[in-house]
């Protein structure tokens, strides 16, 4: 068996004075690696170990220095390069709406930067197994028992002369510490992996079954779930199961009256005139027609279109073939449309229709006005 | 660990500092009549933020004593007397508070009849907002405090001879009553004196930016006490740099309360921007009144911040003596930016007067003469109180 190797030295004292003053004459008898381990934090420690301050606070301040540089960068990216909006009528950076985040993220980027750089570096960690753990003296100090430990590292250690030095502070004990034969990694071993494993499954099932079986509760969702049925959705009472039921026969849409001979290009037979030529339906007809007509048939109705050669100019409205045409006729080029003309009932109604319908037979009787028409028009008094 | 000697030997603060008190406090006395006769609307203003701070240096330092009892504090038991020292101060409100009920008129808008008249929102205020009332509010409150104050003092200064343990259990009972009625009172006299010389505005959350003030401007003060007397050798040996430690600590948090108080007074205001609340603050950004409100910032949180933020400078008595100036400064400073915008002849900007300097001068004297007075008569140390020995010994 090959020798055993030393970690340290290790003296146990019973109340919290006799391991300050013997942690003041350690420190004062020049080792180097050494610690004191007690089973709660004592007073007065530090000065007695002289232990310099820590140096994590500056990993603090800086951490948290570039944590409240982040949030402002951000905010000023986002809020107002990137993505400028206008909130509540501030300035894009207004500082004031930013000290809220800036202060979290200089929080949480100091503390848990802090967290991990001291597991990092100050304590260094990973270590799994420290030679002290499962020792006596380690049950003892974490009871009742205040131990110093001298360790086999020091530049000055010399067991004999560190056991006279220890023995010097009247300690209750002294015990030295040895590395273990063989390293061992117990958190490996595949029980305690397959415990670890185990644990995991048996939570998870559990707590999966439990909250989705067990105790599922559906949470209140405003009723918005009712039994009733709803556009589109399905309905077992009907036998197709559809929930929305086909119109009867000859069902009408409200306020569409259908046209019966759409898709005709010379109907034989045409709807009559249903409007009468008042002034209020003739304003509405030139309003009409100067909106929609005049683009291509002009103001007048003389086919000399605003288009500029875009497309073929339609004939004029007022040659004998255009005169004879019934209302009805013109009503339904509208409707329907002719050579290139589209239709026009999805932009004019219907009422407009019959009211642009009143309002060429008055353009047509201007523009073909004989004698007794220009007598007629001296005796109405025009305004 | 060495034993700690618990004989105390009293010594007499010397008299030139009664000699320095009297003096200054007649500079402020002087000035102070002839400001008031000069430039009568100046004069108040500048007393109502001298009487603020008294208010500040005594409820606060009371407000000390009781958290100490309450939470069992050990390491504040030996400086305890200089806290007591400072809360003296209470009493002495009644007769300091005189002045100002003379001069309600120059002070408060809503004191003048005919201006509530017709307003519609002062109308509404007048049940609480009175002159009657006003009085009642001002004479009872100092009456509870002074009440408290002495039933302290008095168990305090009766374990000194008796060496009674049941003395501080009677003082912990005590401070469990004081805290929820100091709550209160300082939400009162924070509205009373402070909100509503601008009584159109509200600020639910003004009490507590007071108080956070309040116990800066003690800490500075019992701060400054200690540092001072430890270096003159008047206080036990055993008080070291840890027990600074932890005044400084306290000071650093409460400067964090501070900063943390008055910025969530403003940023609501601010983003709401609702002109009920927010004309405050414009009246606070009228002309170079913006500097003084950025100086506020500096001044208050992020100087003293700095200064106090590593851990050696909160046990270094050097750090720890400018930076408790510094902070009763500040909170000066801080009474200065609340009241004076208020003012009808300053509401457009400052301009410079010598009756800003006067009544700082005449707080400095008031303040040594109540301490030097109280420390004459008492022992700066409380030596029966149970919690001496583990205070004196107390190690960071």
């Amino acid at each position: 068996m090959a020798e055993k190797k030393i970690f340290g030295i290790t003296a146990l004292f019973k109340d919290p004075d006799s391991i300050i003053s013997a942690a003041k004459k350690t420190s004062l008898s020049g080792y180097t690696k050494w610690d004191v381990n007690t089973p709660y934090p004592i007073h007065g420690m530090d000065n007695a170990m002289n232990i310099k301050p820590s140096k994590l606070g500056f990993v603090t301040l800086i951490c948290g220095l570039s944590g409240t540089t982040i949030a402002l960068l951000l905010m000023w990216w986002t809020m107002s390069v990137d993505y400028p909006m206008v909130i509540g009528g501030k300035p894009f950076f207004s500082l004031p709406a930013f000290i809220p985040v800036t202060f979290e993220l200089t929080v949480i980027l100091a503390t848990a930067s802090t967290v991990a750089i001291m597991f990092a570096f100050f304590f260094g960690l990973p270590e799994n197994s420290h030679p002290l753990h499962d020792t006596d003296y380690m049950k003892k100090v974490s009871r009742d028992h205040y131990g110093v430990v001298i360790e086999a590292d020091d530049p000055k250690f010399n067991e004999t002369v560190v056991k006279d030095f220890l023995k010097s502070l009247n300690p209750v004990s002294i015990d030295v510490i040895y590395y273990p034969e063989k390293e061992t990694y117990p958190i490996f071993e595949p029980k305690f992996l397959g415990v670890l494993a185990a644990t995991a499954i048996i939570v998870s099932l559990g707590t999966y079954l439990t909250l989705n079986s067990l105790m599922y509760i559906e949470p209140f969702n405003w009723m918005m779930n009712q039994d009733k049925i709803i556009p589109q959705s399905k309905s077992e009472y009907f036998a197709d199961e559809r929930g929305m039921r086909m119109p009867v026969e000859g069902t009408v849409a409200r306020g569409f009256i259908p046209y019966p001979y759409l898709g005709e290009l010379i109907p034989t037979e045409v709807l009559l005139n249903p409007s009468i030529s008042t002034k209020a339906i003739l304003e509405l007809g030139e309003r009409k027609f100067l909106t929609y007509c005049s683009p291509c048939h002009g103001d007048f109705g003389d086919g000399d279109s605003r288009l500029r050669g875009q497309f073929q100019n339609p004939p004029t409205l007022h040659s004998d073939r255009a005169r004879n045409f019934s209302d009805g006729m013109i009503y339904h080029i509208m409707t329907n449309g002719q050579n290139i003309m589209p239709s026009y009932s999805s932009q004019v109604s219907r009422e407009e229709r019959w009211a642009i319908v009143n309002y060429i037979r008055v353009l047509q009787r201007a523009k073909n006005a004989n004698e007794h028409d220009v007598e007629f028009a001296k005796n109405i008094n025009i305004e | 660990m060495t034993e700690i000697n618990l004989t105390y030997n009293k010594k007499e603060l010397p008299t030139r500092y009664t000699r320095l008190g009297v003096l200054l406090l007649a500079i402020g006395l002087v000035f102070g009549i002839v400001a008031f006769i000069t430039d009568q609307n100046r004069a108040v203003f500048n007393y109502l933020i001298a009487y603020s701070f008294m208010i500040s240096i005594g409820l606060g330092s009371l407000f000390l004593i009781a958290l100490e009892y309450i939470v069992g504090a050990v390491w504040s038991v030996p400086i305890r007397r200089i806290v007591e020292f400072f809360a003296a101060t209470i009493p002495f409100l009644a007769i300091l508070v005189i002045p100002l009920l003379f001069n309600m008129h120059e002070l408060f808008h809503w004191s003048h009849e005919e201006a509530v008249a017709g307003d519609e929102i002062l109308e509404g205020k007048a049940p609480y907002l009175n002159v009657p009332f006003f009085i009642i509010r001002v004479f009872v409150l100092i009456g509870i405090w002074s009440l408290f104050y002495f039933f302290f003092i008095r168990n305090s200064k009766k374990q000194d001879t008796t060496k009674d343990q049941n003395l501080t259990k009677l003082n912990i009972k005590l401070s469990a009553v004081f805290i929820p009625v100091f709550a209160i009172s300082i939400t009162i006299t924070a509205i009373d004196w402070l909100m509503s010389i601008e009584p159109h505005w509200f600020s639910t959350i003004f009490g507590v930016y007071f108080f956070s003030g309040t116990v800066i401007a003690s800490l500075a003060a019992v701060t400054l006490a200690t540092v001072l007397l430890k270096e003159n050798g008047y206080l036990h040996p055993s008080i070291t740099n840890d027990h600074l430690y932890s005044l400084g600590g306290l000071m650093f948090a409460f400067i964090n309360f501070w900063a943390y108080i008055a910025f969530s007074q403003f940023m609501l205001i601010w983003y709401a921007d609702l002109p009920e609340e927010s004309f405050w603050f414009l009246q606070k950004w009228n002309g170079n009144w913006a500097v003084f409100s950025i100086l506020l910032i500096i001044i208050h949180f992020v100087v003293p911040y700095a200064a106090l933020l590593a851990h050696p400078a909160k046990k270094n008595p050097k750090r720890l003596k400018f930076i408790a100036v510094w902070l009763l400064f500040a909170h000066l400073f801080d009474l200065f930016w609340l009241v004076m915008p208020e003012s009808n002849q300053l509401s457009e900007g400052y301009s410079f007067s010598w009756i800003d300097l006067v009544f700082p001068i005449a707080i400095v004297g008031v303040l040594m003469l109540i301490f030097k007075m109280k420390a004459k008569k008492e022992n700066l140390l409380p030596i029966g109180d149970p919690k001496l020995k583990r205070g004196l010994e107390f190690h960071l």
